[in-house]
């Protein structure tokens, strides 16, 4: 089951809620899906490209369309402070972010992932300085793979729209935060189609937060104490137990929503991938164009195919080894780069093909592309297939498009 | 602002859309740009927009200042805001010109100032007349869904630009 971009034309399916299909941005896609998700606490400090998701927050919260506090602060650390300390109190806390206002999160990333709670964040993926740059890249975020927080990438403002919803679903079942991507510009300024799904439809995939444990005066507990050597590795272990966990019920989030409103994404995305020779792994949306050259080589009777992770973290090993299977060659566009060793996305994968036998691992080609908002065009694309259909693979990745 | 209520009228008659402003920094006074593209199909495609078939001018001095009409396809139409058509404005043969006094209708009926009026609603009734590639109902739909105030001398606007718009 698979829609991709509304067109308004939309045939009726039993047990299948509708809404209403609305031309907007990425960025009102997601205020549109926090206030479907009846968050309750929002607290933001503006940056640029995100900033006009807070804003309609705050213009929603001020109506009193949505019942939410928003609480205005002087900082991204003290936005995410604040999230703790409401989701700690037991209530739904959304906000959302770029670039340097992430990075400036690192520290309380890690602390709400430790302490279990279950925030969801929107990063619209933008470059790191210097030089000053507002446009995507998504160094941004995968900087933050360590922190403790699932990841999402999405595709369209659809997808950025039913993921949000999804993410307080996974969050919430696994006590796990969960950072929901979308692309700069390309997603978080660009208008289109997106219906908007009936707030009872969201209400019963979506029930009120219910956390076991909170903040309650009538009867008083720790929070955030000293942990000894003697438990902080198990304290650690449960953190890890319930990554793991994320890939399943991410699975299970995402074929619920499908059954509820007629649109599901997988966990990792496959597009013509039967029977490929070379495979194209793309996420955000470079995978978005790289449909049309896909197409394109289809029809030229080349066998490629394209596989889009939409969950980076838990990285999706095994279903990245199952989706590669038979392929002679993998072709990783990476839109990010950690210095010195390459596109993330392609490192992580050649990782998890190690485990395969050596005689079924693909050859991975790591492609650098697209940095800072340089466009990918589906010209770049199809020279990277070019590339790779006819050479051999740099042990260190290329970079794609460079001037002398 | 134009860009996003062309999207909606497009929209309104079945089309797949997309619209985007030129990625990055917009400074007051200095030439912006944004772009829409639509389909039958839902679009995929997520690049920038190199090659247009139609560019809407909204106002005809940055026909000379800036390259606007780069990349623009052969028979594409160049729709543009100007209160006279004198040597086809310096655009090339190679394309269709249509002509509307935007800025005249626009002060005419309120919109923004006499010394800066404000064309986006009034330009689009041009791009509909001249191109044909959207009714001008659902134009004027889409204006009266978009714009925070003056709905009716908005839609006002672009009627009466569909109505003069000269096709050279």
């Amino acid at each position: 089951m698979k829609t991709r971009a509304a067109t308004g034309r939309r045939k009726p399916v039993r047990g299948v809620a509708r809404g209403e299909v609305k031309v907007i941005t990425g960025n009102y896609a997601v205020a549109y899906a926090a206030k479907l998700s009846r968050v309750q606490v929002v607290s933001a400090y503006p940056i640029t490209p995100q900033t006009s998701i807070v804003e309609k927050l705050s213009e929603m919260c001020g109506s009193g369309e949505l019942a939410a506090e928003f609480i205005k602060v002087e900082s991204e650390h003290s936005a995410m402070s604040c999230l703790v300390g409401a989701s700690l109190a037991g209530v739904r806390a959304f906000t959302a972010t770029s670039s340097h206002g992430l990075a400036y999160m690192h520290e309380v990333l890690h602390w709400a992932a430790g302490q279990r709670l279950p925030i969801v964040l929107v990063n619209v993926n933008r470059a790191l300085g210097p030089g000053w740059n507002i446009w995507t890249d998504q160094t941004d975020s995968l900087s933050q793979r360590d922190t403790g927080w699932a990841q999402l990438y999405c595709e369209s403002n659809q997808e950025a729209l039913d993921t949000v919803i999804q993410a307080f679903r996974i969050a919430e079942t696994v006590r796990v935060p969960v950072m929901v991507v979308l692309d700069a510009f390309s997603l978080s300024h660009t208008s289109e189609g997106v219906e908007i799904p009936p707030q009872a439809a969201v209400d019963r995939y979506l029930p009120p937060y219910r956390p076991d444990v909170k903040v309650d005066t009538a009867s008083p507990r720790f929070f955030g104490g000293l942990v000894m050597p003697e438990h902080y590795m198990e304290h650690r272990w449960l953190l890890e137990e319930s990554s793991r966990r994320i890939l399943d019920v991410a699975a299970a989030a995402d074929r619920d929503f499908g059954r509820a409103f007629g649109r599901s994404y997988g966990v990792v995305d496959r597009y013509r991938a039967e029977g490929a020779e070379l495979l194209l792994m793309a996420t955000g949306t470079v995978a978005s164009t790289a449909r049309e050259v896909i197409d394109a080589w289809r029809k030229s009777g080349r066998k490629v195919g394209l596989v889009r992770p939409r969950l980076f973290r838990p990285f999706p090993a095994e279903e990245l080894r199952t989706a590669c299977r038979g392929a002679r060659k993998l072709a990783v566009i990476d839109r990010n780069n950690s210095f010195g060793s390459g596109g993330i996305f392609a490192t992580e994968t050649r990782a998890a093909l190690y485990a395969l036998p050596s005689r079924s691992q693909p050859e991975v080609f790591g492609y650098v592309a697209g940095l800072g908002g340089r466009d990918i065009t589906p010209d770049v694309i199809d020279g990277i297939l070019t590339a790779a259909w006819k050479g051999r693979a740099e042990p260190r990745g290329t970079w794609v498009g460079l001037k002398p | 602002m134009a860009a996003q209520i062309l999207a909606s009228a497009l929209f309104r008659e079945g089309r797949s859309v997309q619209s985007f402003p030129a990625f990055g920094m917009e400074r007051r006074g200095a030439p912006v740009a944004a772009f829409v593209r639509f389909d039958d199909r839902p679009i995929r495609l997520r690049s920038q927009i190199y090659a247009p078939d139609h560019i809407i001018v909204l106002d005809h001095h940055l026909l000379h200042t800036a390259a606007v009409l780069t990349g623009l396809k052969p028979k594409g139409w160049v729709i543009v805001n100007c209160n006279h058509q004198d040597k086809r404005l310096g655009v090339p043969e190679d394309f269709r010109l249509a002509v509307v006094d935007a800025s005249g209708i626009a002060a005419m009926n309120r919109l923004g100032s006499t010394s800066i009026p404000i064309v986006n609603t009034a330009i689009l009734g041009a791009f509909a007349r001249a191109t044909g590639l959207v009714g001008i109902d659902s134009v004027v739909a889409a204006i009266g869904e978009s714009v925070p105030v003056k709905a009716q001398e908005n839609v006002h606007a672009a009627r009466q630009a569909y109505d003069f718009t000269e096709t050279l």
